[in-house]
């Protein structure tokens, strides 16, 4: 397997007045991966982000990259650099100077400069506006302005913050593919600081789910879908039906307990859970039946709500207790649609190992 | 904003009293010395009069501005203006900067410290400074503790220099301050994380980035010491006088109007010779490397 590039470890950083920004965290990053930092605004992404480039300092902690403790090094020192969220790409500079500004700022020799923006230009295909001011460009090619005067560097990591959140939904999708594939070609660690689920879950080949300072969960965008760990990394990745359960007992993996308005049942846990737990499911893990079916978990309940959006319709049926249960029926006929009403008595089931037992 | 012509009445109504205001108590006046500067003395039965003028005679008082002895003075006050500005511009950029950078809470009296001496009328302040550096001043009576001076510090460019700074430093720091406080920090930051040291991004990112700053505090006290009096009378004398002080004598001790009004015609050309040049430069600079 490759080579840890960033190890964070034991990082903490508190600001003078008390708050507590980033908790004791600890990640290892691989080289060459595709990392994303995600949570919601305030969890401590962007902080963490900063102190990987050096433009905060821990409060205690180490940062190591590339086999050094850099905590404490200044940014200008490092070889990791920075797509800031506001690009921040010099206005009193054309691309090239800008392009070009950490390399003449090292000291390497002009013809090498030439040489080496023009080659990060034609990567974001922006050889044609070399010449161009900032303020002449549209928020999409600042960025990849952004992109190239970082990559030129040549550094060991690249740092994304919240790269696509100013730029319109179609650039965004054509910029993430972008992003891919440039992380693909060029072989340099990114990593990425977003709170956008979509960005990077589709981008990503690992994600840190981060909320109030601390790491929930470091996993595969598949694992952090399938097995999240907390109910926070369930409910922030994707949607979920959380459901309240009492435990009666467990013996081994096998959790027996009950489901607030579904009934008793036999779950599967592989940690030792407590008396109250959240049985976590996906949407499109429901299936609905009009008579009842003979699936083990199965509820009957009224259709309060049919959402349509084209390929699936999405469903809101409550059951006993006050449970809602939201399913997504995929429309895989032209005619039959949803096959739901409002109002219709309906039987929600689904299979027990689609089932995730949450203890926090 | 609306179009003002598709408001005349309100634009009228807003625009003609300042108007006037501009044209009886500027213009006209303007146009009054100008064509002073023009004219000469009058002579009633061989004497000079004191209050008759001839107009439009011709460009005599011109002509004689440009003797040596006016020349060296005009001289001497656009380079004594230029380096009381750079030192003005020296010392306010990290005044600026530090306000810049310190606690918001803090923000708010470091700026009112910087414009205080304002509620001071200048003359006392400039009467302090006399009292700072004359021969039994404080400095040299600190000075003397320590067994040295006392030293002349006063009546001469240095102590012209020195107040011209004292007085007109606001100036520079409050347009300087205004352009930093905009300045978004992520460049600053973008330049370090590309390799930048704190030197070359100041001189490569926050100096250019803050030139509209810059050449406004540099309008701001050139022009104003270029024309100032009272600062090289009371603090220069006689050693160190400025075309200020010519122009004021011309007007009051020599009773010269004609005279006057050539000098002070000359130095608002000399001052828009200096705004042209400021002019070409930005221009020069849009197109070449910074």
């Amino acid at each position: 397997m490759s080579d840890t590039i960033v190890s964070i470890r034991n990082v903490t950083k508190a600001f003078p007045g008390g708050v507590t920004a980033v908790d004791n965290v600890s990640i290892d990053i691989e080289q060459n991966e595709f990392f994303a930092l995600l949570g919601p605004s305030g969890c401590g992404k962007t902080t963490l982000l900063r102190m990987i480039s050096g433009l905060e300092t821990p409060t205690g902690g180490q940062i190591i990259i590339g086999g050094e403790d850099m905590a404490y090094t200044p940014p200008n020192k490092r070889p990791t650099n920075m797509v800031f969220q506001s690009y921040a790409v010099f206005p009193h500079m054309t691309v090239e100077q800008n392009v070009g500004y950490g390399l003449k700022v090292t000291g390497v020799a002009s013809d090498e400069i030439r040489r080496r923006v023009g080659e990060a230009l034609e990567m974001v295909k922006l050889t044609a506006l070399a010449t161009r001011k900032p303020d002449q460009m549209s928020g999409g090619q600042r960025q990849r302005v952004a992109l190239a005067r970082a990559l030129v560097k040549r550094p060991k990591v690249l740092l994304l913050d919240e790269p696509l959140s100013a730029l319109d939904a179609k650039l965004r999708d054509d910029m993430r593919m972008e992003l891919t594939r440039l992380q693909e070609t060029v072989g340099i660690t990114f990593i990425i600081v977003t709170h956008d689920q979509d960005e990077a879950l589709s981008m990503a080949s690992r994600i840190a789910v981060m909320d109030r300072g601390a790491v929930q969960q470091v996993a595969t965008p598949a694992e952090l879908y399938e097995q999240p760990k907390t109910r926070f990394v369930a409910d922030f990745i994707g949607k979920v039906n959380l459901i309240e359960a009492r435990v009666h007992r467990q013996i081994g993996r096998k959790v027996d307990c009950e489901l607030k308005g579904v009934g008793r049942m036999e779950l599967v846990s592989d940690n030792l859970v407590g008396a109250q737990v959240s049985v976590a499911v996906r949407p499109e893990k429901l299936k609905i039946a009009s008579s009842e079916p003979t699936a083990a978990i199965r509820v009957q309940g009224k259709v309060r709500d049919v959402a349509y959006y084209g390929d699936t319709s999405h469903v809101v049926i409550e059951a006993a207790d006050g449970l809602n249960l939201s399913v997504n029926v995929q429309n895989d006929t032209r005619l039959g649609g949803s096959g739901v009403e409002r109002g219709q008595s309906i039987w929600v089931y689904w299979a027990p190992e689609d089932s995730i037992v949450l203890t926090e | 904003m609306e179009n003002w012509k598709q408001n005349p009445r309100v634009f009228w109504t807003l625009g003609l009293p300042p108007s006037l205001w501009l044209l009886a108590f500027f213009i006209i006046p303007l146009g009054f010395l100008f064509i002073m500067s023009f004219s000469d003395k009058a002579m009633v039965d061989g004497e000079v009069s004191i209050t008759g003028y001839d107009y439009l005679t011709g460009i005599t008082n011109y002509i004689r501005a440009f003797d040596p002895l006016y020349l060296g003075i005009m001289w001497k006050s656009v380079w004594i203006s230029a380096l009381a500005t750079a030192l003005c511009l020296l010392f306010a950029y990290p005044i600026a900067f530090g306000i810049c950078f310190a606690k918001d809470k803090w923000k708010p009296l470091l700026l009112l410290l910087v414009v205080l001496p304002f509620w001071i009328n200048l003359l006392i302040r400039t009467y302090a400074l006399i009292a700072v550096f004359r021969t039994q001043g404080y400095v040299n009576k600190i000075l003397g503790w320590v067994g040295f001076g006392p030293f002349e510090m006063l009546y001469n460019n240095f102590a012209v220099i020195f107040g011209l700074v004292y007085v007109y430093m606001p100036f520079m720091v409050l347009p300087l301050y205004a352009t930093i406080e905009r300045l978004d920090k992520s460049y600053l930051e973008a330049s370090l994380d590309l390799g930048g040291s704190q030197f070359q991004t100041f001189m490569r990112v926050t100096v250019p980035l803050t030139m509209p700053g810059i050449i406004s505090g540099i309008i701001l006290v050139f022009i104003p010491c270029l024309g100032s009096f009272l600062t090289p009378d009371l603090l220069g004398g006689a050693n160190a006088l400025m075309i200020g002080n010519v122009i004021e004598r011309q007007f009051k001790a020599a009773n010269d109007w004609p005279f006057g009004a050539a000098l002070s015609f000359l130095l608002m050309y000399a001052t828009f010779g200096a705004l042209a040049l400021r002019y070409l430069f930005t221009l020069r600079s849009k197109g070449v490397d910074v």
